[in-house]
C-alpha cells in the first residue's frame, strides 16, 4: 500500500529532482488516482475508505507542488530543511530589491499609459524571462549541492511570483 | 483578515509616501524586502548636519500591514537623533497598530527599513 511519510517524489514514483518531465507527472498522477480512488474502496471498511481519501488528498498536494516550478524549489529546500516560506525578514541584495522596486513602481503607472495592454505585456514578458533564468539557477545550484546560492534564487522567485500576481490583478482591472 | 482601525487608517491616507534623492549626501537609504510575501519596502531619511531626522518618506509595495508600518515609522522618526530612530522596535509598530501575529514580520520589515536607512547615511557620510 501507498506509504504517505514518502515524500511527494517517492509517493508519485519520480526522481528527486527538479527537472521532472511534466507528462510523466501527469501519467504517473492518473494511474495513482486510478488506484488511489475511494469509490474503488467502497466495499473496504470505514478506516481503509478513510486511508484512501488521505491517500487521495496526499497525491493532490503532490501533484500541485511538483507542477509549479516555485512549489517544487520550494519543497526541494525543505527537504533540505531550509524553509524559504516562512522566514520573515532576510538580507536580500540591494541591487535586486532596487529592481524590484522599479518593477513595481513601473507596474503602478501603467494604467495611465497610451497603451496598458502593451506595455503590460512587455513588464510580464520580462518578469517571466528574469523567473526562467532564476529557475535554471536553481536547477543547477541543487543539482550541484549549492543550497545557499539554490535558497537565494528561491527567494527572488518568490519576489517575482508575487509581482506575477499583481501584473495578472491590474490585467483583470483593466479589463472590468 | 481583519485590519484595525489604525492599520486601515494608515493604508488609506499613508503618510510621507515619495521619494527622496538618494544621491543627496544628506539622504540615507533603506530597502528591504520579505521574500516569504514577496514585499518590498523603501525608507529614506534627510538628516541636518546636528544629526536629527529632518524628514522621512516611503514607499512600500506589500499588505496593507506592512504599508501601515512604514507609513508610521515615517512619522515617528521625524525630529529623532539617528540614535534614536535606531532603537525604534518592531513590538512598538506592532502595538500601536494592533497587529495580529500572522502580521508581526510586516513591522519588522518597517524596523529593518529605518536600520538600513541609518546605516546607509553613516556610510555615505564616513567617505
Amino acid at each position: 500500500m501507498m506509504d504517505i511519510s514518502k515524500n511527494f517524489f517517492e509517493f508519485i514514483g519520480l526522481p528527486v529532482s527538479f527537472d521532472i518531465d511534466q507528462s510523466e507527472l501527469a501519467d504517473r498522477s492518473r494511474e495513482l488516482q486510478k488506484t488511489l480512488h475511494p469509490d474503488r474502496y467502497a466495499h473496504l471498511s470505514d478506516r481503509e475508505q478513510r486511508m484512501s481519501v488521505q491517500y487521495m488528498s496526499f497525491l493532490n498536494e503532490g501533484v500541485a507542488t511538483l507542477r509549479s516550478p516555485l512549489l517544487r524549489a520550494q519543497y526541494l529546500l525543505l527537504l533540505q530543511g531550509i524553509d524559504t516560506e516562512s522566514e520573515s525578514s532576510t538580507p536580500i541584495a540591494p541591487m535586486f530589491l532596487m529592481q524590484q522596486m522599479e518593477l513595481r513602481e513601473r507596474l503602478e503607472e501603467i494604467p495611465d499609459q497610451d497603451d496598458p495592454y502593451a506595455e503590460l505585456e512587455d513588464l510580464l514578458a520580462e518578469v517571466e524571462g528574469m523567473l526562467k533564468t532564476l529557475r535554471e539557477q536553481f536547477a543547477q545550484d541543487y543539482r550541484e549541492g549549492a543550497l545557499t546560492a539554490a535558497t537565494e534564487a528561491v527567494r527572488k522567485m518568490q519576489f517575482l511570483e508575487k509581482l506575477v500576481v499583481e501584473i495578472e490583478r491590474l490585467e483583470d482591472r483593466l479589463d472590468g | 483578515m481583519a485590519y484595525s482601525e489604525k492599520v486601515i487608517d494608515h493604508y488609506e491616507n499613508p503618510r510621507n509616501v515619495g521619494k527622496m534623492n538618494d544621491k543627496d549626501a544628506n539622504v540615507g537609504t533603506g530597502m528591504v524586502g520579505a521574500p516569504a510575501c514577496g514585499d518590498v519596502m523603501r525608507l529614506q531619511i534627510k538628516v541636518s548636519d546636528d544629526g536629527i531626522i529632518e524628514d522621512a518618506k516611503f514607499k512600500t509595495y506589500g499588505c496593507g500591514s506592512a504599508i501601515a508600518s512604514s507609513s508610521l515609522i515615517t512619522e515617528w522618526v521625524k525630529g529623532m537623533s539617528l540614535e534614536e530612530a535606531s532603537e525604534l522596535k518592531n513590538t512598538a509598530i506592532a502595538e500601536e497598530l494592533a497587529l495580529p501575529p500572522v502580521k508581526i514580520h510586516c513591522s519588522v520589515l518597517a524596523e529593518d527599513a529605518i536600520k538600513a536607512a541609518v546605516a546607509d547615511y553613516k556610510e555615505k557620510k564616513s567617505k
